[in-house]
């Protein structure tokens, strides 16, 4: 599992930053997207997978009894989707207002904006 | 009493936010709510201050989880000045916005982000659990986009794409780096990763986890190879925006710069090089870059990064004179970068550019505000005896303390180039003999303000001025402070033990 989940984050990131060296924008959001999902996977493999119950106490006992799952890389993860999910949101609508803007989706059609004035 | 206090600046901001979008729409009630806000905040911030320099570091733990469980909040003296700074300059740049930013922007929203991005830097600057710093570092690059791209503007949204991309693969870099910190030490808090992190084995490991961390914040602060995205984007929204952001922003990168190589990862050596390397070029580009823009906005950002280069260098000399030389810089630099863009703000609205190109003869057409504007740029100069000239000392100092020449070079390149730039500007802004630009349509000139408004846009240039001009002739205060900072940074013991309690 641990390979296999390895193998994956491998391929996430490797595409993701393929995919924001091309030159449209919504390549580079897709990207962008692509390495937050493997970040996330990251956090999950190296919070280390076990085989365990939920992290939740019996009522009767006072500690952990045998194998748990690390309640923190989910709570991380967790953390991590919500933020992620609100930056893409606001991502897409500014690479949309962008389009109907400056009426390209070719980064290098974006103007350094040297003289011009505001 | 104290640990109450640390949360307050936080939460004052969030309520302040929190009221202004009540107000959505009622532009008067919203700038007063802002403006009292923000003073209620720098007492809560001077109190927290005052309240911190006599009783040392607090810490409070957050829903009472005991650390390094909970999420702490640590309150030492770097964090208080930097949550101090950030009221004063959170302060004027409320009044300022709320006065020169046109009414249609401020309809949209404006004061209720600024606050959340004001509360984000606190938090920021607060809190000791690393994970927790992340959000916080959302939190703030969320509310600069929406501050960023409001109004929608051609030039705005080109500047803000740049700006988005990069901040935003800063922030998959910075969680990269702390998947890798929370697999190799399962915690996240500060203070605990401390002294485990030394003990590890495998050093190479460590360093490419500090390397994750140095390259997510080194975009966020603009270092060189990372600060593209600065130039083409700073000088897009309204001056208001450009100065908090140049203020603020580039800053609280640096300090997660400073605390992640402070508590963390100290005492290495391939650290401190990589840091007095990139120090060393991001003066040099950021000084050359500079020489060649004739947007004084333009101007201004690349010089934004040549000073951070100070501080990074500052960082990378590790000695007691240079850290308390940065964080001397540190102070005198958001003082005197925000005001630097309310000047830029101020040119422009008096004469509808800011093309060094085509202004001319400011001194003679408003000399009383050209006197007012020659003490921000005399102060980034550092002529003694205004703010600049003392930190470059400290920093100087150390380099030779360190017997690193080629900092000490760049410094001493650095200051010159930044007083060669301001001198031109001088010269092509003020003194230069102006043509009569054209006069623009649907443009709000400085000249066409009411009496009241023109003495608020006033106000803030005046404070933060007086305020820069105290830290020039009050360098003695200063200097004990940076001292006791410099002190901290070195000797992490009394941060790790009010924190763990042990």
């Amino acid at each position: 599992m641990q390979v296999l989940l390895a193998i994956t984050i491998g391929l996430l990131y490797a595409s993701g930053i393929y995919m924001i060296l091309r030159r449209s924008l919504v390549k580079l959001i897709i990207g962008l997207i692509l390495l937050g999902n493997g970040v996330n996977l990251l956090i999950f493999l190296l919070g280390r997978i076990t085989k365990g119950n939920p992290p939740i106490i019996d009522e009767s006992m006072k500690t952990f009894d045998g194998a748990y799952a690390d309640p923190v890389p989910q709570a991380l993860i967790l953390t991590a989707i919500v933020i992620s999910f609100g930056l893409q949101s606001f991502a897409i609508v500014l690479i949309k207002r962008v389009y109907k803007v400056v009426n390209t989706d070719d980064m290098d059609k974006l103007s350094l904006n040297e003289d011009d004035q505001r | 009493m104290t640990e109450q206090l640390i949360l307050l600046p936080i939460l004052t901001q969030a309520l302040i936010a929190v009221f202004l979008l009540f107000c959505w729409g009622k532009l008067r009630v919203q700038q007063l709510i802002s403006i009292l806000g923000s003073t209620l905040n720098l007492a809560f911030a001077g109190w927290l201050f005052i309240s911190v320099w006599q009783n040392g570091i607090a810490s409070v733990q957050s829903g009472n989880w005991e650390a390094p469980f909970g999420i702490t909040f640590v309150a030492d003296t770097l964090s208080v000045t930097l949550v101090l700074l950030t009221a004063i300059s959170g302060l004027a740049v409320s009044i300022f916005a709320s006065v020169t930013v046109v009414a249609a922007r401020l309809r949209f929203g404006f004061l209720p982000i600024l606050h959340f991005l004001l509360m984000g830097l606190c938090g920021g600057f607060l809190t000791g659990d690393i994970f927790n710093l992340y959000v916080w570092f959302e939190i703030i690059i969320i509310s600069s986009f929406v501050l960023i791209t409001l109004g929608s503007e051609k030039q705005q949204l080109e500047g803000s794409v740049k700006y988005f991309a990069l901040n935003m693969l800063a922030s998959i870099i910075f969680l990269t780096a702390l998947a890798i910190l929370y697999g190799l030490f399962g915690t996240l808090n500060m203070a605990d990763l401390s002294g485990r992190i030394a003990q590890v084995e495998n050093r190479s490991l460590v360093h490419v986890c500090a390397l994750f961390f140095f390259v997510g914040f080194g975009i966020k602060s603009a270092v060189f190879p990372l600060y593209f995205w600065l130039p083409d984007s700073y000088h897009t929204p309204p001056s208001a925006v450009s100065a908090i952001f140049s203020g603020l922003l580039t800053k609280v990168g640096v300090y997660a710069l400073i605390r992640v190589f402070t508590l963390l990862f100290t005492d290495d050596v391939f650290i401190d090089t990589v840091l007095l390397g990139v120090g060393v070029l991001t003066i040099f580009s950021g000084g050359i870059g500079s020489l060649v823009q004739t947007n004084i906005r333009k101007v201004f950002s690349y010089l934004i990064i040549c000073h951070i280069g100070f501080m990074i260098a500052g960082l990378g000399l590790f000695n007691k004179l240079a850290l308390a030389g940065m964080m001397f810089y540190l102070i005198h630099d958001i003082l005197v970068k925000t005001n630097l863009f309310f000047v830029s703000g101020l040119i422009y609205k008096i004469k509808g550019s800011d093309d060094m190109r085509v202004l001319g003869g400011m001194y003679k057409s408003n000399p009383m505000i050209s006197l007012l504007l020659a003490v921000p740029l005399f102060s980034l100069v550092g002529i003694p005896p205004l703010s600049g000239f003392w930190p470059k000392i400290s920093l100087i100092l150390g380099a030779l303390e360190s017997e690193n020449f080629l900092v000490l070079g760049m410094l001493l390149f650095g200051s010159f180039i930044t007083l060669f730039i301001i001198a031109r500007l001088w010269a092509k802004v003020f003194w230069k003999p102006g043509d009569q630009l054209k006069i623009r349509k649907d443009f709000e000139y400085f000249s066409d303000y009411s009496q009241t408004r023109k003495v608020f846009v006033l106000i803030p240039v005046i404070m933060l001025a007086a305020v820069s001009i105290y830290v020039g002739f009050g360098a003695e205060h200063i200097n004990t402070l940076a001292e006791r900072v410099a002190g901290e940074l070195l000797d992490t013991k009394p941060y790790i033990q009010t924190v763990l309690g042990k």
